[in-house]
């Protein structure tokens, strides 16, 4: 017994030892598993974003080093608000937003009722073809849509030659070669084709998705009310869509307004004809690293910034109202 | 009975059309990746004939002479699949631990550190743009794959992944169960939880290297040499306003679009579920 006794007492203390390590062991851990990625987020994710606004209020030229910032205020952004570059990439760029962004919007949601209706064995396959080009590399692409849209001898200018000789429908296509890229009414299309293109299928996912949530009984008790498939989608479908709508209207806000690669790669950086498809996002970057104009380009990203944040609220605003209607209308039934 | 008929004909004449209608939409996307492959095994003149070619051609291996002439094809090739695998592996760890730890643990701070790195999520990529170029100049990074590869490990969607699926899919029982038992914290992560999020893992591993493979604005600004640029930049750096060598263009395009391809064929589900990810609240 004795023994026993005395072979326990360390054992108890030798556990408490044990527990309390546990316990502070327990207490460290989430701070030990966050900080490799919070010391790259601070590094890499935060302090680039809190110095673009400190550059944006300082005016730095490259060759004088560090030392050669100098605070001048206000003065980047009224020079940006008075440039009329800028305001024409913001012109452009809203144009390219809007001719992209709503046929994605446009050709999704009926593309994914259809699909979610009619489809059954082969929807992945189909889906996966729209999707396709959401995953693959935009400069790849973008250099392959320049040989299409190549003007004497493009492929998308042969097909609408061809498609201009049939009967009945030839009317509507151009009987000559259209100059894609060097017109500044043809180039905004193309580009805005290739975003479109791009984002399509991504689109069409998220509607899917939104409507794999529906209820089956809505639409069977609307069958039972003698509701045709028309009625069920502008009645039951797209107001239930509304939310998904609204957070695909603000990616494509987002996105849209960020728009870069597609307009770069395919004028070679410069912007295209007459400048049509330079972007905001294209002339900050020429702001900085072609005319090295760090101050100002940072103010220009800030402005940018600010219109989709105005834009976001804005799209939240004309979807999300109905929302709130609509709880509070369940609230009060 | 007779008008009933007409009805069901009108109706499948429609659906007919329909289908016809999405099946040609669905063709007409991958046009573009059919006349990739199509043009990268012809020539210039060829691919700029009229009627264009319309079938695979027969100088893909020229192709791929002329674009080793131009730039150091094999290299960028390298360059982005190393650039590519650090930037998986990183940000599969990383984000594995941190989300990890906003799922099962409690702290001080929590809300507010977890609300900061959805929030940047939100903000445009092009606030960062100049300030990253001169952290790296700063650092003496530019040129230099890290440049690309560490700032894209802090990767805010890939808390998000991890911590959605790691609170779901893991009970909190295991964790308590393994505590009880001894286990120390590490521990517990490395052999009960990393084991269990392999479909996560697998899915935010794809989207990583797709996104790093695809990237072009980061690298456009931080690398200098063609010997170190990643595919885009390479196949970009191709385009002259006079000459440019669209056979070898469009070789080296495939090639870089290939890889993908088979990605997506092979896991087309599992990537386009984890791409959409937050979209639909679970």
């Amino acid at each position: 017994m004795m023994k026993i006794e005395a072979g326990r007492m360390p054992a108890v203390s030798q556990n408490q030892r044990k527990v309390q390590w546990q316990r502070w062991q327990r207490r460290a851990a989430p701070w030990m598993f966050l900080t490799p990625f919070v010391v790259l987020f601070l590094c890499f994710g935060v302090f680039p974003i809190l110095f673009s606004l400190f550059l944006s209020f300082h005016s730095w030229n490259p060759a004088d080093g560090w030392a050669g910032m100098k605070f001048v205020g206000l003065e980047n952004f009224s020079f940006a608000l008075g440039d009329e570059w800028f305001w024409k990439s913001l012109w452009n760029t809203a144009l390219l937003a809007l001719l992209s962004g709503l046929p994605q919007h446009l050709v999704a949601i009926p593309l994914a009722y259809f699909l979610h209706t009619s489809f059954k064995r082969s929807r992945n396959l189909v889906v996966g073809a729209y999707f396709v080009p959401y995953i693959t590399s935009t400069v790849a692409v973008t250099l392959m849509f320049t040989a299409l849209f190549s003007t004497d001898f493009g492929v998308i200018n042969a097909a609408l030659l061809w498609l201009a000789k049939l009967p009945l429908v030839g009317g509507l296509f151009p009987v000559e070669a259209v100059d894609w890229i060097g017109k500044p009414a043809f180039i905004q299309p193309a580009v805005a084709f290739i975003v479109f293109w791009r984002f399509v299928g991504f689109n069409t996912v998220l509607y899917l998705a939104a409507l794999q949530t529906i209820p089956k009984e809505l639409y069977e008790a609307a069958e039972m009310d003698g509701a045709g498939k028309w009625q069920q989608f502008w009645h039951i479908t797209l107001p239930l869509l509304r939310p998904m709508m609204f957070f695909g209207a603000t990616l494509s806000v987002i996105g849209g307004l960020q728009l870069f690669d597609e307009p770069f790669v395919l004028t070679g950086g410069r912007g295209g004809a007459d400048q049509a498809v330079l972007t905001t996002a294209m002339y900050m970057f020429r702001s900085a690293f072609e005319f090295g104009e760090y101050g100002a380009a940072s103010a220009i990203s800030w402005l940018l910034f600010v219109i989709i944040a105005l834009l976001s609220w804005l799209t939240h605003k004309i979807f999300g109202q109905h929302d709130e209607a609509a709880e509070k209308g369940e609230q009060h039934a | 009975m007779h008008k009933a008929h007409s009805i069901k004909r009108a109706r499948q004449h429609r659906a007919i059309m329909a289908y016809a209608l999405v099946g040609i939409g669905a063709l007409f996307m991958l046009t573009p990746f059919y006349f990739m492959f199509v043009f990268a095994g012809h020539t210039r003149s060829e691919i700029f004939q009229m009627p264009p070619p319309l079938w695979f051609g027969g100088h893909f291996l020229e192709n791929m002479d002329l674009l080793l002439e131009r730039i150091p094809f094999w290299r960028n090739v390298a360059n982005s699949l190393y650039v590519g695998l650090m930037s998986t592996a990183l940000t599969l760890l990383f984000c594995a631990m941190g989300g990890y730890a906003f799922a099962m643990y409690e702290f001080k701070y929590k809300k507010a550190v977890f609300a900061l790195v959805m929030s940047t999520m939100l903000l445009p990529q092009f606030l960062g743009l100049i300030p990253t170029f001169m952290i790296m100049d700063f650092l003496g990074w530019l040129d230099q794959p890290r440049a690309l590869y560490l700032p894209g490990a802090a990767s805010a969607f890939g808390i998000f992944l991890m911590r959605q699926y790691i609170g779901s899919a893991i009970p909190k029982e295991i964790i308590e169960a393994a505590r009880m038992d001894g286990c120390g914290e590490f521990r517990i992560f490395f052999s009960i939880v990393l084991p269990l999020i392999g479909p996560a893992l697998s899915t935010l591993g794809l989207i990583a290297f797709i996104g790093s493979w695809n990237n072009f604005v980061g690298p456009l600004v931080v690398m200098q040499s063609v010997e170190n640029y990643t595919l885009p930049l390479a196949l970009r750096s191709l385009q002259s306003p006079v000459n440019t060598p669209w056979g070898a263009v469009m070789a080296g395009s495939a090639v870089a679009v290939l890889p993908l391809l088979v990605l997506f064929a092979l896991s087309s589900r599992r990537l386009i579920d984890g791409l959409t990810a937050g979209a639909v609240k679970s």
